[in-house]
């Protein structure tokens, strides 16, 4: 269920160039079905910067009602948002949307996760909750630049990381698939969530293998209500469209017209 | 005594407060969320006689204190809404308002024909002023003569009362407002959205795709006053009022400016359970006026 929660903060805590980590407390923790699903922030009490901000969820804590999330300030409502301290109360609409489905890969498989740069937070919790079952994961994160690679570490701890960046400074210099062509493609199933130019890349890469992609739109209400978000898909030649949101963020690989 | 129920042409409402056509879908998503029976009316998104598939994304964009959208009527067609939508809202004990939009006057008139004789229909509001769409929306509401005519077909159809919602992007809103009533209207719903536009900081080029949207939210609360407080002295048929409604206070504005109820819009992006959270705190507002009755507010502004 979809609830609306004047949520905790816990800690908030910037781990790379303009990249922060908040931790949240709060029921709505409860209702989380998936990893990959989102959370809709409000970021001013006043009127000011009137829409939510969709922020998806990298990590999920359901003994202590606490996720974690982490996003970029780079505009005035995120930046806005790095201010809040622990203690401070932030209006959380959530949890949004579908998650990656990880009945999808059974206990034994292998699975590439793939991610680029503030896309990659919610593939920390889907790797968690892949490992745990018994499924190897292997991370393939890209980033711009060294100071905005985060979490190296924590995806390491769970499996084979492939860091890339743009420029070189750190792990591979390329884009995620500089690394995926050296890669075996003896996996059962690829999650990845990035910009649509990666997501492209890596579903016409994998064409013939099983993947889910996450997909991020401009949002209105953030409830399938408004249509702002929506996608064409493949499936009609006259064009259908899908709402990110409600529909998604996480389709099918093949399902939208990227 | 129900202190907020307003009475208006095909209309018994129990406060009122509802949700404004284009940001409450069909209803079905906040209908998870709350009952929706505890609304005043709901106005559905509009609804055209051929499925429209909408406008190109980015679709909206934030401004200061408020939004630009070109959604452009994504909807499922007038049988997808009367099989599919309108059934499901028979649960609620709330009645409907059906947002009625065409490319032209044989469309308006087959939709507002059928979609008024669904049981839970009570009023239909003509869109004469969407601004995203090339065709039809704004085209008939920019020209007094035009309106009145489409106005009047639509009329001629319905088997229920007819609001028609007014565009702010014309030069003298008050010349409209009189043809539509010339046209039979039975009531005045306004302000639909501003034209406006935002640029991208880094590419100088519009962030919407449709290069200009409609304006919502706070910042255009100001111009919905003064166009509702200078249409509703002119003409004799109630006003539905919108245009930036957040909050308890911005109701009883826009009662004052002489709208006999109201439309919450954009508000229900920033907060879904913005609607029945003000129909909770209206009667203490009523209690800080010393009024009794809801309707004692309506044209205070002016009146004497």
């Amino acid at each position: 269920m979809i609830i609306q929660e004047s949520m905790l903060v816990q800690s908030q805590r910037e781990i790379a160039h303009n990249i922060f980590e908040m931790k949240l407390q709060g029921k709505l923790v409860q209702e989380i079905q998936a990893p990959g699903q989102f959370i809709h922030i409000r970021v001013s009490e006043a009127f000011d910067m009137l829409l939510r901000r969709p922020i998806s969820i990298a990590s999920i804590d359901q003994e202590s009602d606490e996720i974690t999330i982490i996003y970029r300030a780079e505009g005035d409502g995120t930046r806005s948002l790095s201010k809040r301290n622990e203690g401070d109360r932030v209006d959380v609409l959530g949890p949004l949307g579908n998650g990656f489905p990880i009945a999808e890969t059974k206990a034994g498989e292998v699975a590439y996760l793939i991610g680029g740069g503030i896309g990659v937070p919610p593939l920390y919790e889907l790797s968690k909750q892949l490992t745990a079952k018994g499924v190897t994961c292997v991370h393939i994160l890209g980033f711009q630049s060294e100071n905005v690679v985060f979490y190296e570490e924590e995806f390491k701890a769970l499996g084979e990381t492939y860091i890339v960046t743009v420029d070189g400074t750190i792990g591979t210099e390329g884009f995620v698939t500089t690394v995926m062509e050296n890669l075996s493609e003896q996996f059962a199933t690829y999650y990845s969530c990035g910009p649509q130019p990666m997501l492209k890349a890596v579903q016409e890469m994998y064409a013939n293998k099983k993947g889910y992609l996450s997909f991020e739109e401009r949002m209105g209400c953030g409830v399938g209500a408004c249509f702002a978000c929506v996608c064409k898909t493949t499936e009609r030649a006259e064009a259908n469209y899908i709402k990110v949101c409600s529909d998604g963020p996480v389709f099918p690989a093949g399902v939208i017209a990227i | 005594m129900n202190r907020l129920s307003v009475e208006l042409p095909g209309l018994q409402l129990k406060n009122p407060i509802m949700p404004a056509s284009g940001c409450f879908g069909f209803g079905q998503e906040y209908g998870k969320m709350y009952d929706l029976s505890l609304l005043g009316a709901i106005m559905i998104k509009a609804t055209t006689l051929e499925p429209r598939l909408g406008n190109p994304t980015p679709r909206v964009a934030e401004t200061p204190s408020g939004m630009l959208n070109a959604i452009g009527l994504q909807n499922p067609g007038l049988t997808g809404v009367m099989e599919n939508e309108l059934p499901w809202l028979e649960q609620f004990d709330v009645p409907i308002i059906a947002n009625v939009a065409g490319t032209e006057t044989a469309d308006y008139v087959e939709v507002a024909k059928v979609i008024s004789t669904a049981p839970n229909v009570h009023a239909l509001e003509l869109n004469i002023s969407c601004p995203n769409v090339k065709e039809g929306g704004i085209t008939f509401g920019t020209d007094p003569l035009i309106a009145e005519e489409l106005t009047a077909a639509v009329k001629a159809v319905s088997k229920v009362p007819v609001y028609v919602k007014l565009s702010p992007n014309v030069t003298d809103v008050k010349e409209i407002a009189l043809a539509v009533e010339r046209g039979g209207a039975d009531g005045i719903t306004m302000i639909n959205t501003l034209l406006g536009m935002r640029l991208d900081e880094k590419t100088g080029k519009p962030i919407i795709a449709n290069v200009t949207g409609g304006l919502s939210g706070p910042a255009v609360k100001p111009v919905a006053l003064k166009m509702i407080y200078e249409v509703s002295q002119i003409v004799n048929v109630p006003i539905i009022g919108m245009g930036g409604i957040m909050n308890a206070q911005d109701v009883i504005d826009f009662l004052s400016a002489g709208a006999s109820a109201v439309a919450v819009g954009t508000a229900n992006f920033v907060n879904p359970f913005v609607c029945p959270t003000i129909i909770e705190e209206l009667p203490a507002k009523l209690d800080e006026l010393g009024v009794e009755h809801i309707s004692e507010l309506v044209g205070r502004s002016y009146r004497s």
